[in-house]
C-alpha cells in the first residue's frame, strides 16, 4: 500500500526544469531509494515533498492528503521528517538540544506556563531530555550529549541529523545522502541503523544516495531520475541491468560495452 | 607557580571567596557612603555584582546575595552624601537599560533578527502612560477623566508592555518577510517612522502633543505614597528587572527558547522540525518589545516629561551596542554590557567632561568644547564595536549552552541500549 504518492510533479527554476512530470508511489513501511546522476533533481524532489519548494504542477499526497502549498512545519506535523544533504544542524546548540528541537511538535508548554514554571512544564522538559538522550543512544551518540553540535565529527553530525528527524516521530523519513563523506566502517554502521529503523520503528524510509552498494543492499524499490524525469523504477536487480540507467550514469558507450552487466 | 597555587586555593575555598567579596563590598560601600561623590567607588561597588557572578556559590546563594546588594547595600551606601540622587539616577537608568537590552537580546541574540529600531517599543510604552497620565487624553476622549491618578501606574506597567507587544506583532508582520541586512534596514526605518508619527500626531486630533511632548506626567502612587525621586524609582526598576531576568532565564531553556535559537541557526531545518517560522519570530518580537514597553512606562513616570527626541535612532543603536558588547544570546553578558554602556554614558563620559572643563577653565589646557568626551559618544561606540568585532566577537561573557547532568538524562545507573519502538515512542 502506498503511503506517499506523487503524480506528474513539476518544478521549474527559470528555464531549468528541475523536476518534470514525475509519478511514483512509495510503499508504506519499506525502504525506497531515489537515485540519479548529479543535478538529476533528487534534492529538489525532496524539497517539494517537504514543502520547502512549491511545485509548479502535479500532486503530492500523504495518506491521500494533499501536501501541495502546505507549509513545511505543517508537513512535519503530518508525519514527514528529513535530513539534509548539506548538513543543517543547529550548530551552536548542544547535541541534546538539537534532538529536543526535533520534539517541538510533541511538546505542549506555552509561554505563560514556561515563565511561571509550572510543574507540568518542568516535568515535560525533564521527560523530553530523557527521551532525547534515548534517541541519542539509539543512533550511538549518547557520549556527546553535552557537546556543541558543530564540534562533532562529520559522520556523527549526519547521525545527529537522523536522531533529530526521529524525534519528530515521523511516518515517513527522508534521508538526503546520509552516507556522504562517511568512511566504509561508518557507512556499514549507517546501513545497519537504517535497516533497524525501518524494522523497529515501522518507518517508511526514502533515501537519496550515491553509494550504490548501500542502495542495492537496502532499497526494495528504486526510482531513477535524470534531468528531472523518471527514467526507471523497480527493484535493485532490475535497475542494475536497466540500459537507460547505465546510460544516464556512464554514457551511451557504456551500454554497448556492457560495463555494468 | 605561586600565582597558580593561590588561584587554585581561591577557586577551591568558598569561604575565602565569601570573605574577600564581603571585604570588597564593605570597603567600596564605605567609600561610597563616606565620600561626597566618587564615581570610582560607586563603580567598584557595582562591580561587586560581577565578582559575585564569578564566585563558586550555588545559584540560590548568588541570587540572594545579589538581592541584598541591590536592595540594601547599594541604596544605603549611596544615601551617605549629597550625590545620593545622582547615584540612584544612574542605578535606575542602568536597570531600565538592562531590561531593554534583555528584550533586544531575545530578538537579536536568541532569534537572530537584527532589529535596529528597538527604541520604538520603549516609546510606545512611555507614550501609553504619558498620554493617559496627563491631561492630554482629554483632547480625544470626551469628559475630563484625565490625568488618571498615579495609582493607575501599576496597571500601566502591564498595559505598556502589552501595547508594545502588540506593536511588536504589527511591526513584525510586514517586516519579517525580509531577512538579514534587509531586516536591519526595514526595522531601522520603522523605528524612525514610529518616532515621526509621535512627532506629528497633534493634528487633526491632538493625541501625542507632537514635538512639544507631554509634561507633568503623574508620579506613581502606592496607597498614598508618591514616587518622585530617583531613589524611589530605583526600587520599581529593580522589581520589574527581577521579573524580566526571571522570565528570560526561564524562556531561554524552554521549548520556545529552543525554537528561537533553531530559527537563528538554520531556518530551513527549523521549519522541517515543525517550527512555524513567522509565529516563532513574532513571539520573539512581541516578548522583547513588551520588556521595553514596561520600562518605557517607568521612564515616562520617572522623567515626568517625554517628547519624541528621547526615542531617536541613537537610542536604538545604544541598546544594540549593549547586546553586542555583552555577548549576543548571553543573559549575564547582556546585563553586564548594558550596565557598562549606561555607566560609560552617564557617569564616566560626563565626569571626564567636567574634569576637562575644570582644567580648561583654569587655563591649564585648551580643549575646544567640540572635542569634549560626552560629545564623542558615537565615536566611542563605533570604536567599541569595531574592536569587539575583531578581538571578541562573542562579547564580554559569551553565550554558553546549559550542560545537563548525565543522571538527569539517563536516569539512575547505566541505561541499557534500548531497542525497538517502545524506546523511541512512548
Amino acid at each position: 500500500m502506498a503511503i506517499l504518492t506523487v503524480a506528474s510533479l513539476k518544478k521549474r527554476f527559470g528555464g531549468l526544469v528541475a523536476v518534470n512530470g514525475v509519478d511514483y508511489s512509495f510503499p508504506s513501511g519499506e525502504i525506497s531509494a531515489v537515485i540519479g546522476p548529479n543535478g538529476a533533481g533528487k534534492t529538489t524532489f525532496f524539497n517539494l515533498i517537504t514543502g520547502i519548494y512549491v511545485p509548479d504542477g502535479g500532486r503530492i499526497e500523504l495518506d491521500g492528503k494533499s501536501l501541495v502549498r502546505v507549509k513545511p512545519h505543517v508537513i512535519a506535523k503530518l508525519g514527514i521528517a528529513r535530513t539534509f544533504q548539506n548538513i543543517r544542524l543547529f550548530g551552536s546548540m548542544s547535541v541534546l538540544e538539537n534532538v529536543m528541537v526535533g520534539m517541538h511538535i510533541h511538546l505542549k508548554s506555552g509561554t505563560p506556563g514556561t515563565i511561571l514554571g509550572w510543574g507540568k512544564v518542568r516535568h515535560e522538559e525533564q521527560e523530553a531530555r530523557r527521551k532525547a538522550y534515548r534517541l541519542l543512544q539509539y543512533v550511538g551518540l549518547e557520549r556527546h550529549f553535552n557537546e556543541e553540535a558543530s564540534s562533532l565529527p562529520y559522520g556523527a553530525q549526519r547521525k545527529l541529523e537522523v536522531a533529530r528527524a526521529l524525534a519528530v516521530q515521523p511516518k515517513v523519513l527522508l534521508l538526503d545522502e546520509p552516507a556522504a563523506g562517511m568512511n566504509p566502517r561508518e557507512t556499514a554502521e549507517l546501513t545497519a541503523l537504517i535497516r533497524r529503523m525501518q524494522r523497529e520503528l515501522e518507518l517508511t524510509i526514502i533515501l537519496i544516495e550515491h553509494d550504490m552498494k548501500l542502495v542495492m543492499q537496502l532499497a526494495e524499490h528504486i526510482l531513477v531520475l535524470d534531468h528531472g524525469e523518471k527514467i526507471a523504477e523497480g527493484g535493485p536487480a532490475a535497475i542494475r541491468n536497466n540500459p537507460k540507467v547505465i546510460e544516464a550514469y556512464l554514457g551511451k558507450n557504456a551500454v554497448e560495452e556492457g560495463v555494468m552487466a | 607557580m605561586e600565582i597558580n597555587s593561590t588561584r587554585e586555593r581561591l577557586a577551591g575555598s568558598k569561604s575565602l571567596q565569601a570573605g574577600l567579596l564581603a571585604a570588597f563590598v564593605v570597603v567600596t560601600s564605605g567609600a561610597v557612603y563616606l565620600m561626597d561623590k566618587s564615581v570610582l567607588a560607586f563603580l567598584l561597588l557595582l562591580g561587586s555584582l560581577l565578582l559575585l557572578y564569578y564566585t563558586g556559590f550555588s545559584n540560590g546563594i548568588k541570587w540572594a546575595s545579589a538581592g541584598i546588594l541591590l536592595l540594601l547595600v547599594i541604596p544605603f551606601a549611596a544615601s551617605g552624601g549629597s550625590s545620593h540622587e545622582a547615584y540612584m539616577e544612574v542605578a535606575a537608568q542602568c536597570g531600565i537599560y538592562v531590561a531593554m537590552a534583555l528584550g533586544l537580546n531575545i530578538v537579536v541574540g536568541f532569534a537572530g533578527l537584527l532589529d535596529m529600531g528597538f527604541v520604538a517599543f520603549f516609546a510606545v510604552g512611555a507614550y501609553t502612560y504619558g498620554i493617559f497620565a496627563t491631561a492630554q487624553a482629554n483632547n480625544f476622549i470626551p469628559g475630563s477623566l484625565f490625568p488618571l491618578p498615579g495609582g493607575s501606574f501599576w496597571i500601566f506597567i502591564l498595559l505598556g508592555g502589552f501595547m508594545a507587544g502588540i506593536f511588536g506583532i504589527l511591526l513584525g508582520l510586514p517586516v519579517l518577510r525580509v531577512k538579514g541586512d534587509y531586516l536591519a534596514i526595514v526595522t531601522l526605518g520603522f523605528g524612525e517612522i514610529i518616532r515621526i508619527i509621535f512627532n506629528n500626531m497633534e493634528k487633526p486630533i491632538n493625541i501625542t502633543n507632537g514635538a512639544m511632548g507631554l509634561s507633568s506626567i503623574q508620579p506613581p502612587d502606592l496607597f498614598g505614597f508618591k514616587f518622585t525621586f530617583p531613589h524611589q524609582f530605583y526600587f520599581i526598576v529593580i522589581g520589574i528587572l527581577a521579573v524580566v531576568i526571571f522570565a528570560v532565564r526561564r524562556l531561554e531553556h524552554s521549548r520556545l527558547g529552543r525554537s528561537w535559537k533553531a530559527v537563528r541557526e538554520n531556518e530551513i531545518a527549523a521549519q522541517s522540525m515543525g517550527i512555524p517560522l513567522i509565529r516563532t519570530k513574532l513571539t520573539a518580537f512581541a516578548i522583547g518589545a513588551s520588556f521595553s514597553g514596561m520600562m518605557g512606562v517607568v521612564f515616562a513616570a520617572k522623567q515626568t516629561f517625554i517628547d519624541p527626541t528621547s526615542f531617536t535612532l541613537v537610542e536604538s543603536t545604544t541598546i544594540l551596542v549593549m547586546v553586542v558588547l555583552g555577548g549576543m544570546g548571553s543573559v549575564p553578558g547582556v546585563i553586564l554590557g548594558a550596565s557598562l554602556v549606561t555607566i560609560l554614558n552617564l557617569q564616566v563620559l560626563t565626569e571626564l567632561t567636567s574634569a576637562l572643563n575644570a582644567l580648561s577653565n583654569n587655563g591649564y589646557i585648551g580643549i575646544p568644547t567640540a572635542l569634549s568626551p560626552s560629545k564623542m559618544q558615537r565615536l566611542i561606540f563605533g570604536l567599541i564595536l569595531i574592536l569587539f568585532a575583531i578581538f571578541r566577537p562573542n562579547g564580554l561573557i559569551r553565550a554558553r549552552n546549559r550542560k545537563v547532568s548525565l543522571e538527569s538524562v539517563a536516569g539512575s545507573g547505566v541505561y541499557p541500549a534500548p531497542a525497538g519502538r517502545a524506546a523511541i515512542r512512548k
